[in-house]
């Protein structure tokens, strides 16, 4: 794709920061467990990276999916962990919000999202409800102004640092609505509301530094002013949202596979071995053409995506699970070779690639499996 | 307050090579950035802005019409309005050429009370246009700023850098002050911002718009003769010595002595 001159300074704005800001230092602490830098957190607030799209009047930057993606992927390039601190609060924990939120819940929940002032999460994901959203248990009865939630969310991203949840819990708790997609509601739940808590932080592979948790609901009392949306459509918020977001996921992994890639380029030709650097075998150089090649057709793939869903073209869903679906899977393809390539020290935390390839693994996995993708992209096609 | 900032886009030199059989840059596929000084310049009149309400910045520019883009990179750090001075009579300026230029430019814009500019700019190295400018604008010029200490009514105190030290000047305003890397960390753009600055118009001026007459500018008004320009042979690798500090001390007077330095 061809960038306009505004897309190519989102670019420079966004490779300045992470090349400035996310250091070494700074990136190893935090895969080692340091908390991730409010700094940082504020620094990219003020860059606006955390309501791109969001429109100007609710303290976001009123720009198109294409900065969304440009933004996500330079960030990525350096630092998965930081792509999805500036990814979830555009897309997941924003998301749920512009497509079904009221004035004054954009008021009050979104504006302080898109200024960096609040985090959001968002809770759909059940010990027995992954890719089958449909199976969600989490119920919530109405008791006046209120509803009452009750039940379990599970792999929460920051749900332990977050500031308030979109949480999805049956309404409609009648036989015809088991275990199916119906009778699901969206609610806006405040972490500090009596009866929230957090389970402890998984031990995760990558991603380290954005801490992912269950969410646990007892007796939760919910203002009927927080119920996003209609009661009922829930679901369908929610799938709506996961639509879009996927082209973040796409964009985050578009970013890592080019930053492993950059790091295989750069060993291949500085490392020598029989007298000759690595490039000058052909194994390595043919591995190269083809991360190259794959890459780029990924990166098409992401960019027409936001393009689609910037014209708001009804073909948007099926190209952000196209882009999300090959993105995915080629990074982590670009992340294992870029780490072959460099060999044993492919394998020791020094290097970078060690770190991709931890980080890229749950790409194929969260916000809908390849296999969810290809579902979709299956049921567009020949429809269901 | 109203400052205007002058600044040029530039190759970026980290990414140029010299031909070296012309002895001339080699410019196809070197991406053009804003001059390193001149963000510089620009950072510290933003900051005089966030810090005096109501204070306008305004980016003047000589160059060719795709300097808008690094104009628009000045509007996205939070300039208020742009200025490129654009025209084939320009073309071919040296810096007194330039500064002509830049002068009418200014002048054309109206009242200002300070003038920022990088100290110099990394293709041509000669730290020139700036004081040059405010002779040619019969104003003050600081050049070497490293730190404003105190904007008062009529004058503005700095600090000028010196090799082993600084000097404090007190300098009356209208002045043109020349930035260096020292001054202040240039702030990032915003995604907003590059978004307004894609919404705004830049004035692009010839110079029957300055009212100036073609044989000031350019080519044919600048004096400066570029008799050859090569890149100068390297240096040839160190010499590490080592043992204790006597030996060393003998060794490097012996070594000076077989050079004819001592």
């Amino acid at each position: 794709m061809i960038f306009s001159e505004k897309h190519d300074l989102m670019r420079k704005l966004a490779r300045d920061f992470a090349e400035n800001e996310l250091t070494n230092e700074i990136l190893d602490a935090v895969d080692e467990g340091a908390e991730y830098p409010k700094e940082i957190l504020n620094k990219m607030g003020k860059a606006g990276f955390f309501g791109i799209k969001t429109p100007v009047e609710y303290g976001g930057q009123g720009s198109d999916t294409v900065s969304y993606v440009i933004v996500v992927e330079e960030i990525a390039r350096v630092s998965g962990v930081s792509a999805v601190w500036v990814s979830s609060p555009n897309s997941l924990g924003g998301g749920p919000l512009m497509l079904a939120g009221t004035e004054a819940q954009l008021q009050k929940y979104l504006k302080p999202v898109a200024l960096g002032d609040k985090i959001p999460s968002f809770a759909l994901t059940e010990p027995g409800a992954g890719s089958d959203a449909g199976g969600t248990v989490t119920t919530a009865v109405k008791d006046g102004d209120y509803y009452i939630l009750n039940g379990r969310k599970t792999f929460i991203t920051a749900a332990p640092v977050c500031d308030f949840s979109i949480v999805y819990a049956k309404t409609d708790l009648s036989e015809k609505a088991r275990g199916r997609s119906r009778g699901i509601s969206a609610f806006i739940v405040d972490m500090n509301l009596p009866g929230v808590s957090c389970g402890k932080a998984e031990h995760k592979m990558g991603l380290i530094g954005c801490p992912t948790s269950d969410i646990i609901l007892e007796d939760v009392r919910v203002h009927k002013d927080d119920l996003l949306g209609e009661e009922n459509r829930g679901f369908q918020n929610a799938m709506k949202t996961l639509d879009i977001g996927r082209i973040g996921v796409a964009a985050t992994s578009i970013g890592v596979a080019q930053g492993a890639f950059d790091e295989a380029v750069k060993y291949a030709k500085e490392r020598k071995q029989f007298g000759q650097r690595l490039a000058n075998f052909q194994a390595i150089s043919f591995m190269i053409a083809e991360m190259a090649t794959k890459l780029q057709a990924a990166k098409e793939l992401t960019y027409r995506a936001a393009q689609l869903k910037d014209m708001n073209s009804p073909e948007a869903g099926t190209a952000a699970s196209m882009a999300k679906y090959y993105a995915a899977e080629v990074c982590n393809e670009i992340c294992a070779k870029a780490v072959q390539i460099h060999g044993g020290y492919g394998y020791i935390r020094e290097y970078k690639v060690e770190r991709m390839y931890r980080d890229c693994r749950v790409f194929t996995i969260f916000e809908g499996t390849s296999q969810v993708q290809q579902m979709v992209i299956a049921g567009n096609i020949i429809g269901k | 307050m109203k400052i205007i900032v002058l600044a040029k886009q530039v190759p970026d030199t980290n990414e140029v090579t010299i031909d070296p059989v012309t002895g001339t840059l080699i410019r196809e596929g070197v991406p053009s950035i804003l001059n390193p000084d001149d963000a510089n310049a620009l950072e510290e009149a933003l900051a005089l802005k966030d810090q005096n309400p109501g204070t306008t910045v305004s980016i003047i520019s000589m160059g060719p019409p795709q300097a808008t883009y690094m104009l628009r990179e000045c509007l996205s750090m939070g300039a208020d309005d742009a200025y490129l001075l654009s025209s084939r009579a320009f073309a071919g300026a040296d810096t007194a050429a330039t500064s002509t230029t830049l002068a009418a430019g200014v002048k054309k814009i109206g009242d200002y009370d300070l003038i920022f500019a990088g100290r110099q700019a990394i293709d041509g190295d000669t730290a020139q246009v700036g004081p040059q400018t405010a002779q040619r604008l019969g104003i003050p010029s600081v050049s070497y700023v490293q730190k404003i200490r105190e904007v008062k009514d009529k004058t503005i105190v700095v600090e000028r850098a010196l090799e082993d030290g600084f000097e404090v000047i007190e300098v009356q305003k209208p002045c043109v002050l020349t930035a260096i890397k020292e001054l202040n960390m240039p702030r990032y753009m915003t995604v907003k911002q590059i978004e307004d600055a894609y919404a705004k118009e830049i004035s692009v001026w010839d110079e029957k718009d300055l009212n100036v007459s073609p044989d000031k500018v350019g080519l044919g008004a600048s004096p400066t003769q570029v008799a050859k320009s090569f890149t100068p042979p390297p240096k040839g690798a160190g010499e590490m010595l080592s043992g204790t500090v006597p030996e060393m001390a003998a060794t490097l007077v012996a070594k000076l002595n077989e050079k004819h330095v001592l």
